[in-house]
């Protein structure tokens, strides 16, 4: 389970793209709960390597697919250093 | 359980588009006239959708090379590269390519996607990384889907974006950049200079496509590594026959010492048949002819200057500033207006490309005009007055 920290700034991150201000926790799911395109997904991945300087492989986005699970994966990443 | 179930989503919203009276998914070319004109619905057609830039379909040399390579070596190889699917022409072809490109090495393989597929997927091993411009085309992200490199996407033709993430990696790991000199949506060129370079900087070995850019840019008409003055910056450069070359194919050269055992991990190249002799020969014809064809290329950038000067005057949303290619795309509203609008413009006899997303960057709705070498002045004027009259007819305000 991923730290508040963590999940605070992704929470940012995403704020602008809840168009329908749902209310955000780790079970969010990208694609149907938050709707969000392919295109709108990319530009948020870069915003969140920006953010904690690290890299997230295209290969393990398909895995990705609610915010707790993004956390979890920036955790561990932010931690291999 | 249907397994073609998962797709309905896709046959709905094909079933929700507004064709009436073409599908730009179904269009049959019935009778081919020039580079230029076909008969499309029984109708006399002006093709503004082709890749055939360099107009070089019905290159009388490449034709008869064709043909004699018919009589003489028949009509398949029926096999591999790597087994009975090498012939003279392959090699002579291969050796051609290489000295049209100043580089020591060629591999040809069957198509330009296979070409990508089987570098970038034998180049990317399991502790590597690729790096790649987000709007890359398919060929691209299959070639990386199918290699077990680590795969690092940067904004598209951004510079800074791409350094940022190169920072992030290993200083020791193996890294392959692979960018594009044209892109072929909208028809924009890379920062081929700066991205090369910084990749350099950082210690990545590179891959330029000049599948869009092969023909026309340079002097040689090598593309924009050329034309940039780059070319030493690109340890691999892949292109097709598809485009420019008139035929069907890809290719791969370099200098780097040990390429050629690339003809023995890639799949893509070993696993398939062969080019026809055939193919490769009016390939070879063509490659030798577009190295001379200085008055063909200045032509393809007059067309190209004369559609995006005409179509911006008319007020049309252009997708570049200027003619950066042969590719000028034209931003529509909505799916609605783009759909009537290619329908339409089809009906008023021109054939062009309609982009829809996904193939197409930030869900932009495109009309993708292509112009070639053999398009006269008088065509391209034409064309632009049936897009004036295409946009009165479905009501869109220019």
């Amino acid at each position: 389970m991923a730290q508040t920290a963590t999940l605070d700034t992704i929470y940012g991150l995403i704020g602008p793209l809840n168009k329908k201000s749902i209310e955000l926790s780790t079970s969010t799911t990208f694609a149907a709960d938050l709707e969000l395109d392919s295109l709108t997904v990319m530009d948020l991945v870069a915003d969140i390597e920006d953010d904690f300087d690290i890299i997230l492989p295209l290969n393990m986005l398909p895995d990705l697919e609610n915010i707790g699970q993004v956390a979890d994966a920036v955790e561990t990443i932010v931690a291999k250093g | 359980m249907d397994l073609l179930d998962k797709f309905d989503s896709i046959v709905d919203l094909r079933a929700s588009l507004p064709f009436k009276k073409a599908d730009p998914f179904k269009v049959v070319i019935e009778e081919v006239i020039s580079e230029t004109e076909a008969i499309i619905g029984g109708k006399r057609t002006i093709l503004a959708g082709t890749n055939n830039y360099m107009g070089m379909t019905f290159y009388q040399d490449a034709i008869d090379a064709a043909k004699k390579a018919l009589d003489d070596f028949g009509t398949g190889t029926t096999g591999s590269r790597v087994l009975n699917g090498t012939y003279g022409g392959h090699k002579a072809l291969e050796a051609k390519i290489a000295d049209f490109y100043g580089m020591n090495e060629c591999m040809v393989f069957s198509t330009g996607y296979q070409a990508n597929l089987g570098i970038i997927s034998a180049l990317g091993g399991k502790d590597d990384f690729v790096i790649i411009d987000a709007d890359s085309h398919a060929s691209i992200y299959d070639g990386c889907a199918m290699g077990n490199a680590t795969i690092v996407r940067f904004k598209h033709n951004d510079v800074e974006h791409m350094e940022r993430r190169l920072k992030r990696l290993p200083a020791d790991a193996g890294k392959l950049v692979v960018v594009e000199g044209m892109y072929s949506m909208l028809g924009d060129a890379a920062p081929l200079k700066e991205l090369l370079e910084v990749a350099k900087q950082y210690g990545c070995m590179t891959l330029v496509d000049e599948a869009h850019s092969m023909g026309f840019c340079g002097e040689n008409g090598r593309g924009i590594a050329e034309e940039l003055g780059v070319e030493h910056l690109a340890d691999f450069i892949v292109g097709t026959f598809s485009k420019s070359v008139g035929t069907v194919g890809g290719f791969a050269v370099s200098n780097h010492p040990k390429f050629d055992v690339l003809r023995f991990v890639s799949r893509p190249y070993i696993f398939t048949a062969s080019l026809p002799p055939s193919v490769v020969a009016s390939a070879t014809a063509s490659v030798e002819a577009i190295k001379r064809s200085g008055n063909r290329r200045a032509h393809l950038w007059e067309n190209a200057r004369q559609l995006h000067a005409g179509l911006k005057d008319a007020g049309f949303a252009m997708c570049t500033k200027t003619a950066e290619s042969p590719i000028i795309a034209v931003h529509l509203p909505d799916v609605m207006i783009g759909t009537k609008f290619w329908e339409q413009l089809l009906e008023e006899g021109v054939y062009a490309n309609m982009a829809a997303p996904p193939a197409t960057p930030s869900g932009m709705f495109l009309l993708r005009i292509s112009v070639c070498a053999q398009h006269t002045s008088a065509q391209i004027d034409e064309i632009i007055a049936r897009f004036k009259r295409t946009a009165e007819i479905v009501g869109l305000e220019v």
